[in-house]
C-alpha cells in the first residue's frame, strides 16, 4: 500500500485543531518532545518501513 | 615474566603464565612455517588449535607469556562457546563461567523493561556466559597442550616480538626479538591477531575506515560478595552521583562485578582513573541499590574510547588480519572477542584446504568476503547502539529521550531501545557462493546460517558433525555422497524437525567444516552435492564476489 498524499482526513478541521490542542501550555521543549513521542507512536502504529520511508521523504521534500 | 633479556620489555602484569619464552632451534637458522599466527589472544589462539587440530603446521608468535591482567572482554555468545567445544576447550570455560539470561533496562530511577535469552530448548549451551578473557585463553592453552601432547603440529613462543616485516608475494618474512637476541623466520602465510593497535598492520602502513567515537567509558572490575542477582543491568541518565549519561553493571566469576561509566568526550584521563574518584563514582552506585556502601575492592580500572571501523581489506596478499586488529566495534554487544574467534574459525578451514593443496587461492579471498560482511553487520549494529547511547545531535536526543519516555508504559517503543544488540552468528549471503536453497524449509536453517544444534539421542547434533564436509539428512531425504561425511537422522526429535524441516517429510544440508549451513535440497543427487562443495572451495572457477 502507497503512501497516501490525498487527502485522508474524515475532519480536517478537527484533526488540525486537535493537534495544536495538544500542545497548550507546554513550553518548546516539551513541545518537540511531544512531537517525537507522537511520531513514534504513529511510526509503530503504520509498522511499514517503506510507508515511512516514503513519509519522511514527502516530508523533506515539502521544507 | 620468565624472560630475562631486555630485548623483549613487557608492556604489562601477567593474569597467567602460559607460555614463558623458551629457545628454539629454529632461533639459529630462518626457517619457513605454512602458517604463522601472531598474537596469541582468543582470536590466534583459537585459530591454532583449529589447524593443529586439522594436522597444519602453525607457530604462534607472542611478545608476552600470557594473558595481562584485567577482565577484558567478559561476554561470550552462545556461537563462541559451540565453536570452543568443537574445538576441546569449552569445558573449563563453562565451568568456571557465570550463565545469565536477563537483562534490565533503567531510565533514571524506574525500570524500563526487562529481557530474557532463553536458551533454545535442546541445546547444549546457553545464549552467554560471563567469563574474564584471561580464562578463555587459559582454557584455549589448555586445549592446545592436550592436542600438542597428541602430535598436533602447534607451537606457541612467547617472549618473541615481531619488530619487522617483509611481505613477498607468496611469503612473509619476519624479524623476531626474544631474550635471547633476535633471529627470522618466514610464513607462507602470516595472520595477525595482534589486536586493535595491530603492529602487523602499521608495519605494513595500513589503516582503517569508519567512526571513532569521542566518548569516554570508565570501566571498573571490583570484587564484592553482594546480594545482586546475576543480570545484565543498564541505565540511561543513571541516579547516582557522576556516574555520566549511561551505566552498566554486570556480574562475572569470582565474585567480580564489571562496571562501566559513560564519561563523555571532555576529561582528563589520569585523573579520573585516580582510585578516590573511581570509588566516588562506584559507591553511589552501589549505595543507589543497597542504601550503604558494600566493601568492596578495585580489580582493574580502565578508560576507553572506541572506534566502530574496519579495514578496507582483511587480506594482503599472504598476510590475513583477524579479530580487533582487522575490525573495532564499541563493547555493547560482545560483539569483538565473539566475532574475532568467528573470524578465526572461517579462517582456519580454508587454509588447512590450501595448505594441503586441496583448494584454491579463492577460497583463501573468501576469508575477506564473509568476515568482512560479518564486521560490516557488526559495525552497523554497533554503530546503531553507540547513536542511541550517546546521540551526536538534538534531533537525535530527542528521539532517544521520547523513546525511554515511551517505553515504560508502551510495549511497542521496548524494542526501540539500545542498549546493545547482543552478538548473534552472521548468516552469509548466497552472493558469498552459499547455496543452492532448493528447500522451502525454515529461515533459521536457510544457507549461510551457522547450523543449529539440537538433541540428538542422548546428544547433541553439532557434535555429529565433523570437522569437514558433512550431508545432513533428514526424514525420508537419505543420501551418501561418496567422500563425504553422512548423517542421517531417520526421526528427528520435534525439536530438530522444527529447525530443519518444518512440515516437510525429508531434506538434504549439506555443512562446511565451520557448520555454516552451505547449501540444502527437498531431494537431490550426490553430482549436486558434489558441485556444491566444489564451488564452495574455490574450483570450478569459483570466484568470491567482491563485498
Amino acid at each position: 500500500m502507497p503512501l497516501k498524499l490525498d487527502p485522508n482526513l474524515s475532519d480536517p478541521d478537527g484533526a488540525y485543531d486537535l493537534l495544536i490542542a495538544a500542545h497548550d501550555g507546554l513550553d518548546k521543549a516539551q513541545s518537540d518532545a511531544l512531537n517525537a513521542r507522537l511520531i513514534l507512536i504513529l511510526a509503530n502504529h503504520i509498522g511499514d518501513l517503506d510507508i515511512l520511508s516514503e513519509a519522511l521523504q514527502a516530508a523533506r521534500a515539502a521544507g | 615474566m620468565t624472560s630475562t633479556g631486555n630485548a623483549v620489555q613487557a608492556n604489562y602484569d601477567l593474569a597467567f603464565d602460559l607460555y614463558p619464552y623458551a629457545r628454539v632451534a629454529d632461533q639459529d637458522a630462518c626457517v619457513r612455517h605454512p602458517v604463522v599466527v601472531v598474537g596469541g589472544g582468543p582470536v590466534g589462539l583459537t585459530l591454532a588449535l583449529d589447524l593443529g587440530r586439522r594436522g597444519t603446521p602453525v607457530v604462534v608468535l607472542d611478545d608476552h607469556a600470557g594473558p595481562g591482567q584485567g577482565s577484558k572482554a567478559i561476554c561470550f555468545a552462545k556461537r563462541t562457546l559451540d565453536i570452543a567445544h568443537r574445538l576441546g576447550a569449552a569445558a573449563p570455560m563453562m565451568d568456571k563461567g557465570i550463565v545469565w539470561s536477563r537483562g534490565r533496562v533503567f531510565h533514571g530511577d524506574g525500570q524500563l523493561f526487562q529481557f530474557d535469552l532463553q536458551p533454545e530448548p535442546g541445546d547444549r549451551h546457553p545464549a552467554f556466559i560471563n567469563l574474564q578473557q584471561p580464562y578463555f585463553e587459559q582454557a584455549m592453552v589448555k586445549a592446545i597442550r592436550r592436542e600438542q601432547a597428541a602430535g598436533a603440529p602447534i607451537e606457541i613462543r612467547g617472549g618473541n616480538r615481531v619488530t619487522g616485516l617483509e611481505v613477498r608475494d607468496d611469503h612473509a618474512r619476519l624479524e623476531v626479538d626474544t631474550p635471547d637476541g633476535p633471529y627470522s623466520l618466514e610464513a607462507d602465510y602470516l595472520i595477525a591477531c595482534d589486536g586493535a593497535r595491530s603492529p602487523l598492520r602499521k608495519m605494513m602502513g595500513l589503516g582503517f575506515d569508519g567512526r571513532v567515537f569521542e566518548d569516554n567509558f570508565l570501566i571498573a572490575d571490583v570484587r564484592m560478595s553482594a546480594d545482586f542477582p546475576t543480570e545484565r543491568w543498564f541505565w540511561f541518565q543513571p541516579p547516582f552521583k557522576d556516574s555520566g549519561q549511561s551505566a552498566l553493571l554486570h556480574k562475572q566469576p569470582d565474585d567480580v562485578w564489571r562496571i562501566d561509566f559513560q564519561l563523555g568526550s571532555d576529561i582528563v584521563r589520569e585523573v579520573e582513573l585516580q582510585d578516590d574518584r573511581v570509588r566516588a563514582r562506584v559507591d553511589a552506585m552501589l549505595s543507589s541499590q543497597t542504601g550503604e556502601v558494600p566493601a568492596y575492592d578495585l580489580v582493574w580500572t580502565s578508560i576507553y574510547r572506541f572506534q566502530c571501523r574496519r579495514m578496507r581489506q582483511f587480506r594482503h596478499g599472504p598476510v590475513f588480519f583477524a579479530g580487533d586488529s582487522a575490525h573495532q566495534v564499541s563493547p555493547f554487544g560482545a560483539r569483538g572477542a565473539n566475532s574475532g574467534v568467528q573470524d578465526a574459525e572461517n579462517l582456519a578451514w580454508k587454509l588447512d584446504l590450501v595448505v594441503k593443496g586441496k583448494a584454491g587461492q579463492p577460497l583463501l579471498d573468501s576469508y575477506h568476503t564473509e568476515r568482512a560482511f560479518a564486521a560490516d553487520e557488526n559495525i552497523l549494529n554497533s554503530s546503531r547502539s553507540t547513536d542511541f547511547m550517546t546521540p551526536k545531535t538534538d534531533a537525535s536526543r530527542l528521539f532517544r529521550d521520547a523513546v525511554l519516555d515511551l517505553a515504560g508504559r508502551y510495549a511497542f517503543a521496548r524494542p526501540l531501545v539500545n542498549s546493545g544488540r547482543l552478538s548473534v552468528p552472521c548468516v552469509y549471503e548466497a552472493h558469498h557462493g552459499f547455496g543452492p536453497d532448493d528447500f522451502d524449509g525454515p529461515v533459521k536453517t536457510r544457507p549461510g546460517s551457522a547450523c543449529c544444534d539440537g538433541p540428538l539421542g542422548n546428544g547433541f547434533l553439532l557434535d555429529a558433525l565433523t570437522d569437514g564436509f558433512t550431508v545432513l539428512t533428514l526424514g525420508q531425504a537419505n543420501l551418501s555422497v561418496p567422500g563425504l561425511a553422512h548423517l542421517h537422522i531417520e526421526r528427528p526429535t520435534a525439536e530438530v524437525a522444527a529447525r530443519f524441516l518444518g512440515d516437510a517429510p525429508g531434506a538434504v544440508y549439506l555443512i562446511r567444516p565451520d557448520h555454516h549451513i552451505l547449501a540444502r535440497w527437498a531431494e537431490t543427487t550426490p553430482d549436486a552435492v558434489l558441485a556444491a562443495v566444489a564451488r564452495a572451495t574455490g574450483q570450478e572457477g569459483f570466484h568470491a564476489p567482491e563485498a
